[in-house]
């Protein structure tokens, strides 16, 4: 049975674990699965997410409770603390283009061994990587991500883990929920197998671990 | 009229029927205002869709339908949401016609930086460099200078969001467009004239044979 508390979640948490958070200035977030990791309060966590949302909010809270060691993230510029504790030296911020996180989140959860992208060439996000010539263009090489857990976000979920997302709360789960060792998906509803139209399912239920009711 | 409003009036002129088109954050989203209502236009939304209607009134709020500001909108009959790996596809394939961005300096090789200045404001790329990468034009939305200072410059001097990516800088004083001949002024505003906007842009730049007026 994969419908669990939120505290299922405990038996997969550590300090130094790396985690990949759904969302996109915390909308598609799941709130409940982030306030468990900042209750029980696990440090130097490696956050991978699109951003860091705002104070109190998504992965936001992570960063405010000084969880993370590291950000790979594309935008922090809403969240005053992330900058704050970037200046001070209290947390690495490896900044990605958004384009180029989605492909390497992608390729980690796809068994790809990176991806080429024109985007960044020329500028400081080519530094130290290799650069590959493809019929007369340069793209960088990319490595891929993945990470001990994802936490997810969905609309609907069925009691299996097929999962949809309304509207811009997509964004990265789909994605995320292939590329980590243990998938955690916080869901707004939970419906019984086959009230879910087959053709609608966006994240079929084998990548999802635990399910958890959101709010 | 605000220097804005000009900027965003004039760039509203370069969307055809039919374009695909982003506008950044700020403001580069006050173009969409600016559009003719006889002309269909594709506003595509980085945080995953396409069909990005107006900002919505309180009583139109649905909590998942925000742009990529987190602001709740409205979306078309024709809209369509997908997750950020095809988001950015749609970006980088070329699929989006015209992107507007704010700028902080472009310089005469046509480049563009507007993501940091290093030590001050470190917000993170976001979108902005696969943009610059994948759209077929790009346009960057500025004011002419900063604190009297020119930003229209020889070289930029603050890390690059793109190199040689910009088709077109619109201020509230000129256009300036890059052509096979490289950077030149095509248009002015109509209550200043060339030499006061030529004294206020420190790269070389040709002058069109016949410049135009706006505003």
């Amino acid at each position: 049975m994969k419908v669990t508390q939120v505290s299922s979640l405990d038996q997969y948490l550590k300090d130094d674990m790396t985690i990949m958070v759904g969302g996109f200035l915390g909308v598609g977030t799941p709130e409940k699965l982030i306030s468990r990791i900042v209750k029980k309060g696990y440090k130097n966590i490696t956050l991978i997410c699109n951003d860091t949302a705002f104070i109190g909010k998504g992965a936001g809270k992570l960063i405010e409770h000084h969880l993370v060691k590291k950000a790979i993230v594309s935008h922090i510029g809403t969240n005053p603390e992330t900058g704050r504790q970037m200046i001070s030296n209290e947390i690495e911020v490896n900044l990605v283009p958004q384009g180029t996180l989605a492909e390497k989140v992608r390729a980690g959860g796809v068994g790809l061994g990176g991806i080429l992208t024109a985007t960044g060439i020329g500028t400081e996000v080519q530094k130290g990587k290799t650069v590959v010539e493809v019929e007369g263009k340069e793209y960088i090489l990319e490595a891929p991500l993945r990470a001990d857990l994802a936490l997810i976000f969905a609309s609907v979920a069925d009691e299996k883990g097929n999962l949809i997302y309304y509207g811009s709360t997509r964004n990265f789960n789909p994605i995320m929920a292939m590329a980590a060792d243990t998938v955690f998906v916080e869901a707004k509803e939970i419906v019984p197998v086959g009230a879910l139209n087959p053709s609608e399912i966006v994240t079929p239920h084998i990548l999802v671990d635990y399910i958890v009711k959101g709010e | 009229m605000s220097e804005k409003e000009i900027i965003a009036r004039r760039i509203a002129k370069e969307i055809k029927d039919g374009d695909v088109v982003n506008l950044g954050i700020g403001l580069p989203t006050m173009v969409a205002d600016y559009v003719s209502s006889n002309i269909d236009v594709v506003f595509h939304s980085e945080n995953g869709f396409i069909g990005l209607d107006k900002v919505a009134k309180p009583e139109e709020e649905v909590e998942y339908y925000v742009n990529a500001g987190a602001q709740p909108i409205t979306i078309k009959d024709d809209a369509a949401f997908f997750d950020s790996a095809m988001s950015f596809g749609i970006i980088r394939g070329g699929h989006v016609d015209i992107t507007v961005l704010g700028g902080l300096q472009v310089d005469e090789k046509g480049n563009l930086a507007n993501y940091m200045v290093p030590g001050k404001m470190v917000p993170g790329m976001g979108g902005a460099m696969d943009l610059v990468s994948g759209a077929k034009k790009v346009i960057v939305a500025m004011t002419h200078t900063a604190k009297g200072m020119p930003k229209i410059l020889k070289e930029c001097n603050l890390p690059l969001t793109g190199r040689g990516v910009v088709d077109m800088i619109v201020t509230e004083l000129a256009v300036l467009e890059m052509t096979k001949d490289g950077l030149t002024l095509t248009e002015i505003h109509k209550d200043t004239t060339k030499e006061d906007v030529l004294a206020a842009i420190e790269a070389d730049v040709n002058v069109a044979d016949f410049l135009k007026t706006f505003g």
